[in-house]
């Protein structure tokens, strides 16, 4: 080993030319912790065999050998081999020989594609208008599939889940209560605090009374309980019925002779029809007293005016407006959300994906139908 | 096959460790060995609590009482940093595989590769690839999600995980139930393999009398809570505890422990 430092001075591996043949010399740990410096050295090892394609590689001086090292050196043979070169290991064990061979056994026919990396597009509007054909049949799809299982279910009362339903009506409606009081309480009061704000200047305080009256019970009422839900029970029916699709719990069912859709998704769009009308109903009354509490220690209006000036504004129609919204709103959160949940796939990230779709979904088609209500209440007089 | 090392210092000592859940102990004071080098097989009844032991030991499950210690260190006496640094020499297969869902094969592979190692990503690929043909699966497969996967795929891309880091020692619960026997049979000439060339220690939770008797030193048995059969496959052959005998002797067993004398 005349010039043994030439090219390579690793404590690693050591190389030199001496009479036409590439001697190496590996030593110490050959293993994963310092596989980088390995792949560097026999990185410069394989190109030095351009020059002399003989390499011999002695391995005497090797104290821990693994998986890691016994690739690169079969690496290095396949490089100097697809050279037209040659590499002799000498000076191995027996028992690193055969993870050497172990190694060598190893095709790597196929170059594994590179792994996709996270994709940074800009959101595809036209891809999300085109995927909402599909998701509109999907849609189509459970409601007829739920009516068929509610008429079932009608003439067979026995088959229906009624403990299922009770204790779904006691999470999605009981448990709801504080927060959605709490909520419409707020915005209550804000929209009366800024009304009051905003129109004394015209000296218009009573007519905020009106304002605040139809405005909470045609719209904020039913929209701010039907986004409530959306987020609180929409997000969790899709992820209940995902995780049971994720571990074969539907199949399952579906095996043992039992429609998912009477079992499973009925009595859980049934409940949120049932509750959004009775939320949304409490919630109006929230919102009316938080900005009746505005109204009288804000603008200085007596208790009794403001609840006779929101007698006259708040006709009946009013009211049923905002309830008759309520329980088709109710529908298409409950469909949205368990179709969502039936169309996750094997992983967590997919389990994700669609209850994040579901919600963004529902509240999407409450805005949409809201639209569409309005234009049809106007059509009818109410 | 190399024999399990009896003078050096075991890797797992377990002493009179207790464990239960609720008002029941599923283990009651069990001691039991790991030596280094050695193929271990922890055979027992569904529910003995196999899979509750090496829970215990590494450290997913609390004990009640006893002491365990890996490679020389008590667990209980180490800090979080110090146990990170243990736990990164043994590797695991779960029972159920436990793959990482939102990555594909051959990123559940490189996970802890990438974390603990300074690879170059043509390395890492390489690597991931040679485990996985070791394991019997291929770069295609290495592509798969794991919900894409058979149950028998599951398991080897699970080992495969297991494997990644070259460990000195693996806990495997039940590398070999549902493969077919001939990969079953790969799987475990894969294990001596590995035993012979890296001089792995394995601790094998197994129904498998095949794997028992071909790549085993060491057997031990629980049941009623604790080991009741501790030695080679000859003998548990004359063995006296009941389970014991109907297990190795009974209609199944008896093909295997009949021509011994051997192993
Ligand atoms: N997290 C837990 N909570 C309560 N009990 C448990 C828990 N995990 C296990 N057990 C109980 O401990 C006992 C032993 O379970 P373990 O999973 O160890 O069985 P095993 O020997 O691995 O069986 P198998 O061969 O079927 O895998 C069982 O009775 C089981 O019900
Ligand atoms: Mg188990």
């Amino acid at each position: 080993m005349a010039a043994a430092d030439l090219a390579g001075s690793d404590t690693l591996l050591t190389f030199a030319v001496s009479r036409g043949r590439l001697l190496a010399r590996a030593r110490g740990d050959w293993t994963c912790q310092n596989a980088r410096e390995l792949e560097a050295g026999l990185a410069r090892l394989a190109h030095a065999s351009r020059q002399s394609p003989r390499v011999s590689i002695d391995m005497s001086g090797v104290t821990a050998f693994d998986t890691f090292g016994a690739w690169l050196v079969e690496r290095l043979r396949r490089d100097i081999a697809a050279a037209g070169g040659k590499l002799a290991v000498a000076g191995i064990s027996a028992v690193n020989r055969a993870l050497l061979d172990e190694m060598a056994a190893v095709s790597h026919r196929e170059p594994p594609a590179p792994p996709a990396g996270p994709r940074f597009a800009l959101p595809d509007t036209v891809g999300a208008l085109a995927a909402l054909r599909g998701d509109a049949a999907a849609f189509l799809v459970m409601a007829g599939a739920l009516v068929e299982a509610s008429a079932r279910a009608i003439r067979r009362p026995r088959s229906f889940r009624l403990t299922s339903t009770v204790h779904q009506f006691d999470r999605v409606a009981w448990q709801a209560v504080p927060i959605i009081l709490m909520i419409t309480f707020l915005i209550g009061a804000i929209i009366a605090q800024q009304g009051f704000f905003q129109f004394r200047r015209f000296g218009a305080d009573l007519y905020v009374v009106n304002m605040i009256g139809f405005l909470i019970m045609r719209e904020i009422g039913v929209l701010l309980v039907a986004i409530m839900v959306a987020g609180r029970t929409g997000s969790s029916y899709t992820a209940e019925l995902g995780s049971m699709k994720m571990r074969e719990e539907i199949d399952a069912l579906k095996t043992m002779g039992f429609d998912p859709v009477e079992i499973l998704i009925l009595p859980r769009v049934l409940v949120i029809v049932l509750a959004l009308p009775a939320l949304t109903f409490i919630g109006s009354m929230a919102a009316l007293f938080g900005a009746g509490l505005v109204a009288v220690f804000y603008a200085g209006m007596s208790p009794d005016l403001y609840i006779s000036q929101l007698r006259e504004a708040i006709s009946l129609d009013h009211f049923k407006v905002g309830l008759i919204k309520a329980p088709f709103i109710g529908a298409v959160i409950g469909i949205i959300a368990c179709a969502e949940g039936l169309k996750v796939r094997g992983s967590a990230a997919s389990l994700g994906e669609h209850t994040t779709t579901s919600v963004v979904k529902s509240i999407f088609m409450i805005i949409v139908l809201d639209g569409l209500f309005a234009l049809f209440f106007s059509g009818i007089g109410m | 096959m190399a024999a399990g090392n009896a003078t050096a210092p075991p890797i797992v000592r377990v002493r009179d460790l207790t464990v239960g859940f609720g008002a029941k102990n599923v283990l009651e004071g069990v001691s039991l060995d790991v030596r280094p080098r050695e193929i271990l097989g922890v055979v027992g009844g569904s529910g003995s609590g196999k899979s509750v032991l090496m829970r215990t030991i590494i450290g997913l499950l609390p004990k009640r009482a006893g002491s365990v210690e890996l490679f020389g260190h008590d667990v209980d006496r180490l800090d979080a940093a110090e146990l990170r640094l243990v736990e990164r020499r043994f590797g695991v297969l779960f029972q159920h595989g436990a793959l990482f869902s939102s990555l594909t094969v051959m990123e559940n592979i490189q996970f802890q590769m990438r974390e603990v190692l300074d690879l170059s990503q043509r390395l890492l690929d390489e690597i991931a690839v040679a485990k996985l043909e070791m394991v019997g699966l291929s770069a295609a497969d290495g592509r798969k999600w794991p919900a894409e996967l058979s149950g028998g795929m599951t398991k080897r891309a699970a080992m495969a995980r297991a494997l990644a880091l070259d460990p000195e020692f693996v806990f495997l619960d039940e590398p070999t139930s549902g493969l077919d026997p001939i990969s079953a049979g790969e799987v475990d000439d894969m294990i001596a393999t590995l035993q012979a060339t890296l001089g792995l220690t394995v601790f094998m939770v197994t129904h498998d009398l095949e794997s028992l008797r071909t790549v085993c030193d060491r057997i031990v048995v629980i049941a009623d809570g604790g080991i009741v059969a501790d030695g080679t496959m000859a003998d548990m052959a004359r063995h006296q505890h009941p389970w014991v005998k109907s297990y190795f002797r009974g209609r199944r067993g008896e093909a295997f422990v009949a021509p011994a004398g051997r192993k």
